[in-house]
């Protein structure tokens, strides 16, 4: 079957089904007419043919549904464009010549989770020796000098540790994202540092669960990593945007 | 149960080296207090409330009394010499201090009282204080014959909102979806403020900030769905971090069942200082004892920084490490939840069976104690499907090996605090296994010769190793050294080094002496 990519729905089983699940609580309890009013929010989601297949009470007049139904509406694939912070990920080794071919020298960067974030799950995927998901982390890399400083660095301190280690980069962390909490220490970062006429001295990179490459692009940072992120990823930008910049510099 | 046939010399070999391990950081600690034991000790008075700028009134007294070097001879006797000049109450004397209408350290300056008076005078006081917290210790055990608490292992559930009224909402719901356990998770730092916030909050980040008044409305809340539950619904905070033996205290006044308490969590994954950290820990144990408050120790972090295979066996020492200094506070096997999690690489070949082994493991070597297991977290993803099948396997685990306190993982793991209906899907699942598979490690054995055995002999092997290692060279070096968690901490560094005391020769704690004395003479 032919399918036409300038206007695609969602696939349940047959092309263009346009089938679609969602799951939701409802602050009623669970009942005929909550079951109702599930169906009632699928409708208003523009949802056609909506089953509610699930219902259960959660207590204190709370209930959880699971819900079927499909959509008609298309996207038009051919017309996407995403921002992305790389073109083409290297793999380690690749990564490692890039660098010692075009740059000469190892890579300082430091890396933190800033504000109040205790979370440094994240940081430690992309920077620890170990890395994660079978990918080493950045500390493992020859073409590396890393310092990580772990959870709960004030931007100032991050600052002041950068220039100390002569940092090359930045990445940060944000997994709390309760009240946009990340957004302002981030904005505050991007803002010490311009205060400072230090923002084009260091490339920064921000990364978390909520953060897309958008976002940081937006929030004034070179690049952005979300759910997921691998560190070849991570290092493979930083030696393309870092060769960039470090070239420039000597042209 | 189905048994692993552990090396018995071996398991002495951990316990004696625990001893030595132990003896040290006593050796580490002689004669220290600090400003938090301090402010402890002045709460467990009874001394509460904040100033105009949101400072609380112990915070007040012990800065006070620590910039005037009236700090050695401990807070409870310049307490008491300024209840004695003054006549006034506890209550009436925090007031007037945090209304600034009292200058304490006048008061104690003028005071020539008799030291022997001032001290029996607070020994009597704290003698009736101690006498609170004991009635409130009978209380729980009265509505546990009542309303008995679910069977093991209890289904322990995180709210995290922030707000502690909808944390009310989320726990009552949870409770009536079948959780024995609901943790109010903290803001995010708090571990990190030298003082412990006041009054009920509904801001936070991550979390709820740990205040007393949010304590009671969380217990007030809980005693009232378990009673309609049939169920007693045990409540857990956290005091760890910077002012752990405060929170210990307000938990014991509030009549929390479980705080998160390790003895080097902080110095590991909060880089505070060690001598504030084995202090404080020391005297919160205490308070936790004489409340009967069930420690959970974070153990399970280890293996979010480290991997879980090759670094079982860190997990293992700690937990002898926490058991012996927490039975050098009094604290008795029943009240250690040491703490352990399900944090194998998902993609390993046999990982089930070696998460079976290792928590088969812990289980035999700590047979009395509720031991606390943790969810996976590390190899969460967004994928909810799958997650939510990890979570099932972490059950099962949990299920055949016999633990104390599960710790409920929740699909959502990498994405959001839990949703209602996450916490309702994830007690559906462990109730469905925990039914399912009841008495499945009743019907099965370890093969002698098998990977499982294999498996937990190796770790306890090099558990003893470690063990013996650290005993040799002393904690604070192996804590220098990157043996926990890979992360080296100096000693003379890290958070809340200022607030370490030398105690004067006539120093007086009389709440650890009462404390003390009374848990020695019941055990």
């Amino acid at each position: 079957m032919s399918r036409d990519l300038t206007a695609i729905k969602p696939y349940g089983d047959t092309m263009n089904d346009g089938k679609i699940q969602l799951s939701f609580t409802l602050p009623v309890p669970a009942g005929p007419e909550g079951k109702e009013a599930a169906r009632k929010m699928a409708s208003q989601l523009n949802l056609k043919e909506v089953e509610v297949v699930h219902t259960k009470d959660l207590g204190e007049d709370f209930s959880f549904y699971i819900v079927y139904g499909q959509t008609d509406k298309t996207i038009d694939y051919t017309k996407i464009r995403v921002a992305r912070a790389t073109s083409s990920v290297m793999d380690y080794y690749e990564i490692n010549e890039y660098i010692e071919e075009n740059i000469g020298r190892p890579l300082r960067v430091v890396g933190a989770c800033t504000g109040s974030d205790a979370h440094t799950v994240g940081l430690d995927a992309i920077m620890n020796m170990k890395g994660y998901s079978g990918e080493y982390g950045l500390e493992r890399y020859p073409m590396f000098k890393t310092l990580n400083l772990g959870s709960q660095v004030p931007n100032e301190e991050l600052i002041h540790k950068a220039l100390e280690f002569d940092a090359d980069a930045m990445l940060i962390s944000q997994v709390v994202t309760q009240k946009d909490i990340h957004v302002k220490n981030l904005t505050e970062l991007v803002e010490l540092l311009e205060a400072e006429r230090l923002r084009d001295k260091f490339t920064i990179v921000v990364g978390g669960p909520r953060i897309s490459h958008e976002l940081a692009l937006e929030l004034g940072f070179d690049a952005g990593f979300g759910i997921g992120t691998l560190p070849p990823e991570v290092a493979s930008f930083l030696a393309e945007e870092l060769n960039r910049e470090i070239n420039k510099e000597e042209n | 149960m189905a048994k692993l046939d552990l090396d018995q010399n071996k398991v002495k070999r951990c316990r004696l080296a625990s001893v030595k391990i132990a003896d040290s950081v006593d050796n580490y600690i002689e004669g220290l207090t600090t400003t938090s034991v301090e402010r402890t000790i002045l709460r467990l008075y009874g001394v509460d409330g904040v100033n105009s700028e949101e400072i609380p009134v112990p915070n007040l007294i012990v800065d006070q009394l620590n910039k005037a070097d009236l700090l050695e001879a401990g807070a409870a006797v310049r307490l008491g010499q300024a209840l004695l000049s003054s006549q006034l109450t506890v209550e009436d004397l925090s007031e007037a201090i945090a209304e600034n209408k009292l200058d304490i350290i006048k008061l104690i300056n003028n005071s020539n009282l008799n030291s022997n008076k001032v001290k029996s005078y607070m020994r009597e006081l704290a003698s009736n204080r101690a006498k609170k917290i004991k009635a409130i210790r009978e209380k729980r055990d009265e509505l546990q014959q009542e309303y008995p608490p679910g069977p093991k292992p209890w289904l322990y559930v995180i709210v995290a909102t922030g707000n502690i009224y909808e944390d009310v909402q989320q726990a009552r719901a949870a409770a009536r979806q079948g959780a024995d356990i609901v943790a109010v998770i903290r803001s995010t730092a708090q571990s990190l403020l030298d003082y412990v916030p006041y009054g009920p909050t509904t801001e936070g980040f991550g979390g709820t900030y740990a205040t007393q008044e949010n304590f009671k409305i969380m217990r007030e809340a809980l005693d009232e769905v378990g009673q309609e539950e049939g169920r007693y619904i045990q409540l857990v905070n956290y005091c760890s971090g910077l002012c752990m033996p405060e929170i210990a205290a307000m938990g014991a006044i509030e009549r929390l069942d479980m705080m998160l308490n390790d003895a080097m969590y902080g110095i590991l994954f909060r880089d505070i200082n060690m001598k504030r950290t084995f202090v404080d820990q020391y005297f919160s144990r205490l308070i936790n004892a004489y409340a009967g408050i069930i420690i959970n120790t974070g153990e399970d972090n280890y293996l979010t920084t480290a991997d879980a295979l090759s670094e079982a066996h860190t997990v293992v020492a700690s937990q002898f490490i926490n058991e012996e200094l927490a039975s050098r506070s009094q604290l008795p096997p029943e009240l250690m939840g040491l703490g352990h999690a399900f944090e194998i690489d998902p993609t390993v070949k046999d990982g089930f069976l070696l998460e079976i082994a290792q928590a088969q493991l812990v289980r035999q070597l700590f047979p009395e104690a509720p031991l606390k297991y943790m969810p996976p977290t590390k190899y969460m993803t967004g994928d909810i499907f799958k997650g939510h099948l990890q979570d099932g396997m972490f059950n099962l685990t949990s299920i055949i090996t016999g633990q104390g306190i599960q710790l409920l993982g929740m699909l959502t793991e990498a994405i959001h605090t839990p949703f209602m209906q996450d916490r309702a899907l994830s007690l559906e699942n462990a109730k469905y296994i925990f039914n399912n598979a009841c008495n499945l490690g009743g019907e099965i054995q370890f093969k002698p010769d098998g990977k499982i055995q294999g498996r937990a002999d190796k770790v306890l092997d090099e558990t003893v190793e470690m063990l013996e290692e650290i005993a040799e060279k002393g904690l604070i070096s192996a804590l220098e050294s990157g043996l926990f968690a890979g992360i080296e901490r100096p000693r003379n560094g890290g958070k809340g080094k200022d607030g370490v005391i030398k105690k004067a020769s006539d120093y007086y704690n009389p709440f650890a002496e009462i404390f003390r004395k009374e848990l020695v003479a019941s055990e």
